[in-house]
């Protein structure tokens, strides 16, 4: 017998409501359906009421865990379109920024996800070693959110050099943190149990749905716009792309998880570097807007962010598009979800970190004449029993 | 062969080259022959369909297909033009599965009409909102 359970789509306090709506037979999920909008804020009209520099600040405010990726995208695409060169030490600045994000961002995701199979111990150590990021950017930025570091041409804010030793303390305290994260997590029998071979995304589904970012590379997709078009100082530093081929939820832990590394790598360099350039030199001058169009994208935590802007010599642009790494990922639930049971469901949709706490609302389970209520915590909490019923079997 | 010659040899001259950069190149495609067009990118050339862009102009709906090739550095973006009043096109989702809600969301807030998708309902706009209005055209600024 097949049985609708609604999730979401509202939670009041959260971003980018969603609905999924999932039809099991028994434990397992045969299809589901996701729908979008009910917090559609019309940014993209908004947009063509401000000037090119008030742009940057609203499309910061599309996000606020990926804050600065929107900016780098709207920045890249304003100066794809006006054809300006940014300073170099503005490149590694834009560098640094966005990969602190990275790295708050992946965290995040990590605790996030072993709360879901009731490690709350990861939770409570990953976001004790993230906090200290948040401070760090507080520092440099003025702000732990929000940075407001981008503008068309280079960067509204020098990073000084008294603030680099700051930044250099951050990285070697973060370092064997991941590494102690990365091995706990990698030798660890439950948790292999648990997320190994759950909700795989074939490298064709993943080629098929347009996937981006960790979730395309979980998968064997070698994509990542910071090497493939690089922009900032991607293309001046030392770093690789992290591949994994299983596409399962473990899989797309390792990639965050190693992906920590190559960006305490990038932001050392770029830290290096800016010891060595002479501070001031950040931003050149944007004179004129020419009629065209440019386009920005953007490697952003969760993949591609994706910037259209079209220019009628004014200064409001006339369309700006935007197209976020999570619009790209979500779909593909329907291929990783299928098949899986309910309890994994949590899990799974956790796996390509879309903004999924904001799926936290009431859902009614109508079985038969029964009618039984389940929310987002009573997914979580089938999905700790199952980790509990994986340790209890393994006798650990 | 560049990507622009493989796609002059296969269509001749149903693509026009509207414009080139080292990073960039726009090609104007008839509203007839875009889901060719866009289906040998994808399916022959492996580029990978980062999303579309519908701007309102007074000759029509235009939309824009963006393609990337990673390996290559390059976006192709496919232009078309869609007569108003009643902006049709045929749908690429069908062999293109990340073009599903792409195209779901221009036909919510543009009103185009995208022939044979699979699943053309709404996306973005609530299920109460008024059948024949769309949010992001000029007229109804």
């Amino acid at each position: 017998m097949k049985t609708i359970i609604p999730i979401g789509p509202y939670h009041p306090l959260l971003e980018e409501p969603e609905f999924f709506k999932l039809v099991v037979e028994g434990e397992t999920v045969v299809d589901m359906d996701i729908r979008i909008g009910w917090n559609h804020r019309g940014i993209e009209k908004l947009a063509e009421t401000k000037t090119f520099d008030q742009l940057v600040f609203l499309v910061e405010r599309i996000c606020g865990i990926c804050s600065t990726s929107h900016p780098i995208a709207d920045v890249l695409a304003q100066e794809d379109l006006a054809g300006v060169e940014v300073p170099e030490r503005a490149q590694y600045i834009r560098s640094i920024v966005a990969e602190l994000e990275r790295l708050h961002s992946h965290l995040l995701w990590l605790g996030l996800a072993g709360h879901f199979i009731g490690y709350n111990t990861v939770f409570m150590w990953v976001w004790k070693y993230r906090e200290p990021l948040l401070d760090l950017f507080e520092l440099i930025t003025g702000n732990r959110n929000d940075y407001a570091m981008l503008r068309p041409g280079g960067v509204r804010r020098d990073i000084y050099k008294k603030d680099l030793p700051a930044i250099r303390k951050v990285m070697d305290e973060l370092e064997p943190a991941n590494e102690m994260l990365t091995k706990a997590i990698l030798d660890d029998p439950v948790l292999n149990a648990r997320l190994k071979g759950v909700g795989v995304l074939s490298k064709e589904d993943a080629i098929r749905y347009c996937v981006v970012g960790p979730t395309a590379r979980a998968s064997g997709v070698d994509i990542d716009v910071r090497r493939d078009e690089p922009y900032a100082a991607y293309d001046k530093v030392e770093w690789k792309v992290i591949v994994q081929e299983d596409g399962d939820v473990l899989a797309k832990a390792v990639v965050r998880l190693l992906e920590n590394f190559e960006s305490i790598k990038i932001i050392r360099q770029c830290v290096d570097r800016l010891e060595e350039l002479p501070e001031g030199n950040i931003w050149n001058p944007i004179p004129e807007m020419p009629p065209g169009e440019g386009i920005g994208h953007e490697e952003a935590p969760r993949g591609e962010c994706f910037h259209y802007i079209r220019s009628d010599g004014g200064n409001y642009p006339v369309r700006v598009k935007v197209r976020a790494p999570t619009f790209s990922n979500l779909p593909s639930f329907k291929a990783s979800c299928l098949g899986e049971t309910v309890s994994d469901v949590a899990l799974i949709t956790a796996g390509i970190d879309p903004c999924y706490c904001c799926t936290e609302r009431m859902a009614a389970v109508y079985d038969g004449s029964n009618r039984r209520l389940y929310d987002w915590q009573d997914l979580v909490r089938l999905s700790q029993e199952k980790t509990e019923k994986i340790r209890k079997e393994l006798g650990r | 062969m560049d990507v622009a010659e493989k796609i002059r040899a296969e269509f001749g001259e149903r693509v026009d080259l509207a414009f080139r950069s080292p990073k960039r190149l726009y090609l104007l495609v008839g509203k007839g022959d875009l889901p060719a067009v866009a289906r040998f990118l994808f399916a022959e050339l492996g580029a990978r369909f980062c999303t579309a862009s519908a701007v309102d102009t007074r000759a029509g709906i235009e939309i824009l297909y963006h393609f990337f090739f990673d390996q290559l550095s390059l976006m192709v973006s496919l232009r078309t033009l869609l007569p108003k009043p009643s902006p049709q096109i045929e749908s690429i989702a069908p062999f293109l599965k990340g073009a599903e809600w792409v195209e779901r969301e221009i036909a919510d807030l543009f009103g185009v009409e995208f022939l044979g998708h699979p699943d053309p309902r709404r996306l973005i706009l609530p299920d109460d909102w008024p059948e024949g209005e769309y949010p992001y055209l000029r007229s109804s600024d």
